[in-house]
């Protein structure tokens, strides 16, 4: 049986939007990935339990109302503390250009903004996730 | 060198790497060295003597066989999370550790929720979790939905609906997709409630669209099967047709507060009615009222189950569930195989395509070249050999 690359598509924060992680999350399993979905207002601990029970390859978080700085270190910083250091944490959603720095510093491996080719960010996680 | 999967770094590797680093001491002194360390490693050992190296590479693949087993019956959610890839995977690693985890299954009660997307199903599961862990018990969840035929990806959302038991070390959910297996259920699903089982888990829940025809659907899996209807989907009808009227322990008729449920629910009723003319059984399904978005009559519905639990243990019945189940499975197992290992040695030198040339020109039939490769793998007896 090939291997199918696993992705959470999580929406940290409280903002009540998720059309853009959803066609994300659509674009993941038109690729053939299996994408769970994990809907509105996660905190990082929900997002890490979700990522460790799915056994998760790849976590993909998306924000829109400003909490990258804080809620994108924290699920790494919550990944690492399990132990789960070879999950590929990505971003997306409204980010300013001049955060990106300090979030690729915290361990988030990509960000892509608004207008980023669906084809990149899809390529960027399928030469960049972790073997199993 | 390859990888040792991250979330184990503090095994055998790191211990050699602290033997390494201090050459000389004793070699069960540790120290803590992160995964980061691991990539440096081929470069601190090529500093060093090729027999140090040696001993370091062997120790490295001896953690490659972490005893996934072990971690699992002792707790570890990251063991039970890799040996289910695996097994989703088909991936022959993870079966040594299924047969030392056979011995530690059994124990879960397993309860399948079927019926159409957008029933309700999940939000069903979110709140029977809510009631079971009420009662002190831990769950396990499998949630299985469909791959798309085309891409092979799946869109798995069940999660969504189930967020507020994520953090619940006494919860564990896991989404599946099918791959391409039929009956609402994925290759592995039976593989993976065994490990949920063996994990500890007091109650099983699977959640499934549909149940196909197959044998190897819900039913033969669960101890207590609810299939969920919704008013106005002309479910009754449908379901009827799928074969799904006959496989119920208890019907849920959710969205109760939709129109349409009290009439749901007389036909429903009426259908069981029926079927106790035509069947002898010792249970008759029940029929139970519930709007999972506001937790009502979920209480009753668990209830209900348990009243199912306890039918099947007093009467016998589970255990000749079982036996029934495990009965299938391990014919299954042996089919599947069997099958794999025919048709891998059939495809890997071209002989089954030659094959098939031959039987479209027509120079071979099916029957006698299905009955010579069978003679190859010896599965006909000598006695019956001389009777054909
Ligand atoms: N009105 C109403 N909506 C419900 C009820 N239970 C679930 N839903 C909604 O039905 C939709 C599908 O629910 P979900 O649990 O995902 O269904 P599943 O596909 O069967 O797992 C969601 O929007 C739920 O909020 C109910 O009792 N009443
Ligand atoms: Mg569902």
């Amino acid at each position: 049986m090939a291997k199918k690359i696993k992705i959470i598509v999580a929406k940290p924060g409280l903002d009540g939007h998720d059309r853009g992680a959803k066609l994300l999350a659509r674009i993941f399993a038109e690729e053939g990935m299996e994408v769970v979905y994990t809907g509105l207002r996660q905190t990082p601990e929900m997002i890490v339990a979700a990522a460790e029970q799915e056994d998760a390859d790849v976590v993909g978080l998306s924000s829109l109302s400003g909490v990258h700085n804080y809620f994108f270190p924290k699920v790494v910083e919550l990944l690492k503390s399990k132990g789960l250091n070879d999950v590929l944490v990505v971003g997306g959603g409204i980010i300013p250009i001049e955060d990106y720095d300090f979030l690729q510093k915290s361990g988030v491996k990509a960000i892509f903004g608004p207008g980023t080719p669906t084809m990149d960010i899809v390529s960027f996680i399928k030469s960049n996730v972790r073997a199993r | 060198m390859e990888r040792p999967d991250a979330p184990y770094c503090e095994s055998p590797a790191i211990r050699t790497l602290s033997i390494y680093d201090e050459v000389g001491d004793s070699a069960d002194s540790t120290c803590e060295i992160g995964y980061s360390h691991l990539e440096l490693l081929p470069r601190m050992l090529s500093a060093r003597e090729p027999v140090l190296l040696s001993v370091v590479v062997e120790r490295t693949s001896g953690l490659m066989n972490r005893d996934y087993a072990k971690q699992i019956l002792e707790g570890s959610q990251q063991a039970v999370a890799r040996l289910i890839s695996w097994l989703e995977d088909e991936d022959e690693r993870a079966y040594p550790f299924m047969e030392e985890l056979y011995p530690h299954t059994g124990k879960a009660y397993i309860l399948g929720i079927t019926g159409s997307p957008g029933a309700g199903k999940s939000t069903l599961t979110d709140k029977l979790i809510r009631n079971i862990r009420k009662s002190g018990l831990t769950v396990g969840i499998v949630a299985v939905d469909p791959s798309s035929p085309f891409t092979g990806g799946a869109l798995l959302g069940d999660r969504i609906r189930m967020s507020e038991h994520s953090t619940d070390p006494d919860v564990y959910i896991r989404s599946m997709a099918t791959r391409g297996f039929l009956g609402g259920m994925a290759k592995a699903t039976c593989d993976v409630v065994k490990v949920l089982d063996a994990f500890g888990k007091d109650v099983i829940i699977i959640e499934t669209v549909g149940v196909g025809q197959d044998e190897v659907d819900v039913v033969g899996l669960a101890d207590t099967t609810c299939v969920v209807l919704v008013p106005g989907l002309g479910d009754v009808i449908q379901s009827m047709k799928a074969g799904i009227m006959e496989i119920a322990d208890l019907y849920v008729v959710n969205k109760a507060d939709r129109e349409g449920a009290d009439q749901l629910n007389m036909e429903v009723s009426a259908r069981i009615e029926q079927d106790t003319h035509i069947k002898m059984s010792g249970w008759t399904p029940t029929v139970h009222k519930t709007v999972a978005v506001d937790n009502v009559g979920i209480k009753e519905l668990w209830e209900a189950i348990l009243k199912h639990k306890d039918f099947l243990e007093s009467s016998g019945r589970l255990v000749e569930k079982r036996r029934n189940q495990t009965y299938q499975e391990t014919l299954r197992m042996i089919h599947n195989e069997m099958f794999r290992l025919i048709r891998d040695q059939l495809q890997e030198n071209g002989r089954l395509d030659r094959l098939v040339e031959e039987i479209l020109e027509r120079r071979r039939d099916p029957y006698s070249t299905m009955r010579e490769i069978l003679d190859e793998w010896q599965f006909f007896t000598p006695k019956q050999k001389e009777a054909s």
